[in-house]
């Protein structure tokens, strides 16, 4: 049995009276692709958001490669985290938004690079080299002295990919990558996914609306509703036969709505 | 009230050397100005309360009280503390000051106008405070920036004149001078309306220019 890369450990996050999560519990493996689903506000996207620490939490626990995420150890006691702490921690994991988030006043090159030159110290042409690499893996070699925007959703969704690579993330994480993008576009950023979890043992944590990319994609799926996980469990099971009553509902109406599972 | 070409010709090279005067006050206040707005509206926005707090209220005093005001005090009134200052120091100090209270309102406008998707972004990437500052957000904000940045130049650069009131040779004051000794105000101060409009409008085309240059790329 390995220990989890992720705990997470009756964790509460509040906006104002608003409760978002409660009491969350759960782990993953390293290696584990994992699904989030769930309807609009059942706080999956909030989970990814405090992993990557945009959000601070209101209770709980997280842990990430053995280290508590919000938490360090400060003259014997355990103490909240300060930022030299988060950096330090922002370094296991990376993440791609939904709205793709690339710096429009940079090449696609300088997207990639500038993490890597300043928070690593790379030399810029061992960076430069990296991150043609990943452009070659995501199919956009060609656009790397293009703008941002200059690309299509697609583009920008598979450089945004690249960006979060180049700095070597044992997890990432995955925030509604497709749901900006026009309905012929999708399959593009879906195939790059598909590509990186064949041939890399990182962890990815993906929330999605794609039922279909999920069921291929994920060794587990959770399925959440209001802050909780109502059920978990593998994809195969999941999306033929869940057992709880809102994972039916739920299924019913994304099927209805159009989506493949 | 007689128009004379002779005494034109004769305090024209005064009233350019105060001219002189008068552009590298502006072109050094707006320096004070452009750094230390940034510094202000970046203080303003800390999450520490003690740093945003008192800026926020030295700001809003500075906006809210004449500028010929500021300029007698930091003229007048600091060498009764011991800061004696020589009157172009102090005017460039007190113009710059000011200023830099207006142009802080334009970079938090511009700082607030990039979206919050690029300070997640250079989070996500584990940028530094610093860093997301200086790669990410500056270079976003400043480009739209810069029209309204340009008109506040043309407002100080005609605010000049109050320079006179410190004992700072500009332009005005020259003129001052020049009509006090020979009791003709006509030609003085004609030129030096004529001096501010000329430099006035070839500013205007020049923002003009950059309105279309930089408001395109903000779109």
């Amino acid at each position: 049995m390995t220990d989890p890369i992720i705990r997470i450990q009756k964790l509460d996050k509040s906006f104002g009276t608003l409760q978002v999560l409660d009491g969350l519990s759960f782990e993953v493996k390293p290696g584990e692709k994992l699904a989030l689903i769930g309807p609009s506000g059942s706080g999956k996207t909030t989970i990814l958001r405090m992993l990557m620490t945009l959000e601070t939490i209101s209770g709980g626990r997280i842990e990430v490669c053995g280290e508590p995420l919000y938490h360090m150890t400060k003259g014997g006691r355990e103490v909240p985290a300060d930022e030299a702490h988060l950096h330090h921690m922002r370094r296991h994991i990376g993440m791609v938004f939904q709205h793709f988030n690339l710096f429009p006043h940079k090449s696609v090159l300088d997207n990639i690079t500038l993490a890597p030159i300043l928070t690593k110290g790379e030399p810029k042409a061992k960076a430069e080299a990296h991150a043609m690499e990943l452009l070659d893996m995501v199919g956009l070699a060609e656009k790397a002295k293009a703008m941002p925007s200059q690309l299509s959703g697609g583009q920008k969704q598979r450089v945004a990919i690249a960006r979060a690579l180049a700095l070597k993330p044992r997890i990432m994480l995955f925030d509604e990558v497709t749901s900006a993008l026009d309905p012929e576009l999708v399959e593009e950023v879906l195939l790059v996914m598909k590509r990186l979890a064949a041939e890399t043992d990182m962890t990815m944590l993906l929330v999605t609306h794609e039922m279909g990319f999920a069921h291929e994609f994920a060794d587990r799926v959770l399925f959440f509703d209001k802050g909780r996980i109502v059920e978990e469990g593998p994809p195969d099971r999941i999306f033929t036969n869940p057992t709880h009553e809102r994972t039916q509902t739920f299924l019913r109406k994304i099927i209805a709505a159009g989506h493949r599972v | 009230m007689d128009w004379d070409w002779n005494f034109v010709a004769e305090i024209t090279p005064a009233l350019l050397q105060g001219l002189k005067l008068t552009l590298l006050i502006t072109v050094l206040s707006a320096l004070v100005a452009a750094v230390l707005g940034l510094v202000f509206a970046i203080a303003r926005r800390s999450e520490n309360r003690l740093i945003a707090r008192p800026v926020s209220f030295f700001v809003e005093f500075i906006r809210g009280t004449p500028l010929l005001v500021q300029l007698y005090f930091i003229f007048y009134v600091l060498p009764g503390a011991g800061i004696l200052l020589p009157p172009l120091v102090a005017g460039v100090i007190g113009m710059g000051l000011h200023y830099a209270t207006y142009t802080a309102e334009v970079y938090r406008a511009g700082i607030e106008n990039v979206a919050r998707g690029q300070w997640e972004a250079a989070r996500a990437t584990n940028l530094t405070t610093r860093q997301t500052w200086v790669h990410v957000i500056i270079p976003q904000a400043v480009p739209p920036m810069i029209p309204a940045l340009a008109n506040y130049l043309i407002a100080l650069f005609k605010e000049t004149p109050l320079l006179s009131a410190i004992t700072v040779l500009e332009m005005m004051n020259q003129a001052k001078l020049v009509a006090n000794s020979s009791y003709r105000y006509i030609e003085p101060m004609t030129l030096v309306g004529v001096f501010f409009l000329a430099i006035s409008l070839i500013s205007v085309v020049i923002l003009r220019w950059l309105e279309q240059r930089f408001g395109r790329l903000a779109k």
